[in-house]
């Protein structure tokens, strides 16, 4: 750097401050040694999964050779037969080599209890599941991001006061018992309410083709998701708010007020991008939890999802089934913090470069 | 017609019991081309004097008195109005421009923002406007698509200060424009907003507890004690020779360069800062004066005249002493 003695060296001090002494400002390098590094964490974690998936289910009691066989007499050899077909005659590290060669090949095992491959058991049911809770998270996200941000820009009011409230007491409610109400009111009918929606399932099966089929399955949709979006949307309006409310003290703010902003353009344009972040992280949680729905509201609904499926195989333990599903709902997990990941860099310029 | 005048400003923060008063009946006037500097401790209200000017104060503040902004009265206005006034007629240079830009948005947007929110310019005139300021002062027009952690803490007030310009305000209000800064850098900042000020003939209220500084850059000094404005007059004589005790207090509490006697012992002010919830009775600042006498614990002290130009509010000020 300069020393600067006179008015002039001072004046030449400023041009060479402004040009030198920059930290980088070549970023698409960087946030690809972001990416290729959170791709790289995200494949370690994938394998961690694959390898726990494998031991946290042998550590369940019960035997389900015993528990197929429940109910039917059975000799021992019999059983041992079953075993031997089952691949648990075999030492346990040779189970663990076995699944995992086939695992990382894309062959998850195939069910004890269906006796069909877990990957095509996993793939009927995973687009019913997708639909549920893909359908109710993308709405309480953008219910929570909505009302929470205009409860936090109006703390302290009546506004906030019942919002927060409302969304709290929703919270604790059990979704069974909401989705359980619902069906009472709403689809067998109370009083003056007739019955408007089904009771469960996703399709009424009647033959229904195209735009007719999409509306058929709308109509099953709308109770389980108000279902699950009446008890899920707290959590995003309260992260929201309170991210919101750190940023509201902030500097930039009153420079952007100084501008002469109207109040809604300061809260839209400079407030909420700057508390997006951890609501973001949360939304994307959220949407992981999407391939493992709601094992209560699925079944509540009768809805032909991956939880329905879940509970079976845990009831067994039909062990290649659970473990394909634990990867299944891990996989999901890592995949959305990935994304997220990937598009926090996107959403805060400070993150990754 | 005075490009500003503040008459009887009265801030509170809060109410009732609990109200603090911040600002207790400040008076400045400021002429067109002109350039004031407000000095003060922190907490005396200066910064709430900065931003009660567009009213920017929280909700909490009740604000008293009159802010003539070019003749308007700022505190009667509608919001409509003051919105068209923010930036357009005054523009601040915030403290601390790292809190002060917002950090997702692109340095050249924040500064085209209130071009496009004023309506001064469409979007592709903005962005070329945007380079000038940037080049005005002393950043590469490139810079304009940089986030602003990817400056410098000068340069983060250079874009600031480019902010500040782009609508041709006819008042600068800077809050402690170098405080954060380091030494070289801070003069540079002062020698750009001089020459930035006397280019373009824009007035300058100019807003720091460094007298020196205040001094060096402005035609005349107001210095604010507990709310309220004690001594005013021209910058020089202010700072080299004030009549209030408060004044040759804070300017005697920078050692000055050269002089080898204020080096080796620089003369502070013993105490704290009123605390402006419970300020002292009489003049507020005699527990701290080392020249109080038995009447200013319970006359409040008023400004008066104390020579050409100047006022003061201390009760030895007019007298023979």
């Amino acid at each position: 750097m300069t020393t600067a003695s006179t008015p002039a060296d001072v004046a030449r001090a400023e041009k060479a401050r402004a040009t030198d002494g920059a930290p980088r400002t070549g970023s698409s390098l960087g946030y690809l040694r972001h990416a290729a590094g959170k791709v790289g964490g995200a494949l370690v974690s994938l394998l961690a999964v694959l390898v726990t998936s494998f031991f946290l289910f042998r550590i369940i009691p019960g035997d389900p050779v015993k528990a197929m066989t429940h109910g039917v007499p059975t000799s021992a050899e019999q059983l041992a037969t079953l075993r031997r077909q089952f691949g648990l005659d075999l030492p346990l590290w040779q189970q663990f080599t076995d699944y995992c060669a086939k695992a990382l090949s894309g062959d998850l095992g195939t069910s004890f209890q269906f006796r069909a491959p877990v990957g095509d058991l996993i793939a009927e049911k995973l687009p019913a599941t997708l639909l549920l809770t893909g359908v109710a998270v993308v709405i309480y996200s953008a219910l929570g991001l909505w009302l929470g941000t205009r409860s936090a820009w109006r703390h302290g009011r009546l506004g906030d006061k019942l919002n927060t409230g409302i969304a709290l007491t929703l919270w604790s409610v059990p979704s069974f018992w909401l989705g359980l109400i619902l069906i009472i009111v709403f689809s067998v009918g109370m009083g003056p309410i007739p019955g408007l929606f089904p009771t469960g399932g996703m399709e009424s099966g009647t033959g229904e083709t195209g735009f007719a089929y999409a509306l058929d399955v709308a109509h099953h949709l709308v109770l389980p998701v108000v279902t699950l979006v009446a008890v899920g949307y707290a959590q995003t309006l309260l992260v929201m708010r309170s991210s919101l409310l750190d940023e509201m003290g902030g500097d930039y703010l009153t420079t952007a007020r100084a501008k002469g902003l109207r109040d809604d353009v300061v809260r839209r344009r400079h407030a909420v991008p700057n508390a997006l972040l951890p609501t973001v992280t949360m939304i994307f949680i959220n949407l992981g939890h999407v391939a493992a729905g709601s094992i209560l509201v699925e079944t509540v609904f009768s809805w032909p999802g991956l939880g329905g499926l879940f509970y079976q195989a845990l009831s067994v333990p039909d062990l290649p089934l659970v473990q394909g599903l634990f990867v299944v709902f891990a996989g999901a997990m890592i995949l959305m913090n990935l994304i997220a990941d990937l598009l926090y860099p996107l959403l805060d310029p400070r993150v990754g470069r | 017609m005075s490009l500003l005048e503040v008459r009887d400003l009265k801030v509170t923060y809060g109410s009732g019991a609990a109200a603090v008063p911040a600002v207790r009946g400040v008076d400045l006037t400021l002429e067109p081309g002109t350039k004031l500097g407000v000095a003060g401790e922190s907490g005396c209200g200066k910064s709430t004097l900065a931003l009660a000017l567009l009213r920017l104060l929280p909700a909490s503040a009740r604000i008293e008195g009159e802010i003539l902004l070019d003749g308007e009265d700022v505190l009667a206005m509608s919001w409509g109005r003051l919105r068209a006034v923010r930036w357009a007629g005054a523009s601040i240079v915030f403290q601390g421009a790292m809190h002060s830009l917002n950090a997702v948005h692109r340095i050249g947007d924040q500064i085209a923002e209130p071009l496009l929110v004023h309506g001064r310019a469409t979007p592709a005139a903005a962005r070329k406007r945007v380079g000038e300021l940037l080049e005005h002062v002393g950043l590469p027009a490139a810079r304009a698509a940089a986030y602003p952690h990817e400056l410098s803490g000068g340069q983060r007030q250079r874009v600031m200060i480019a902010m500040a310009l782009a609508c041709d305000p006819r008042l600068i209000v800077a809050d402690e424009p170098t405080t954060a800064l380091d030494v070289m850098i801070q003069a540079q900042i002062l020698r750009l907003i001089e020459r930035l000020v006397a280019e373009q003939s824009i007035s300058l209220l100019m807003i720091s507890h460094d007298l020196a500084v205040l001094a060096d850059t402005c035609d005349r000094l107001a210095v604010m004690y507990a709310g309220r404005v004690v001594e005013e007059g021209p910058a020089r004589a202010v700072y080299e020779a004030a009549e209030h005790p408060y004044g040759r207090a804070l300017s005697s509490a920078f050692p000055r360069i050269g002089d080898l006697a204020s080096r080796r012992a620089p003369r502070g002010l013993p105490g704290d800062p009123p605390d402006p919830a419970d300020l002292p009775g009489g003049c507020t600042f005699h527990p701290r004066c080392p020249v109080a006498v038995d009447a200013c614990a319970e006359q409040d002290q008023e400004l008066r005249e104390a020579g050409a130009g100047r006022r003061a509010a201390c009760v030895h000020v007019g007298s023979t002493s």
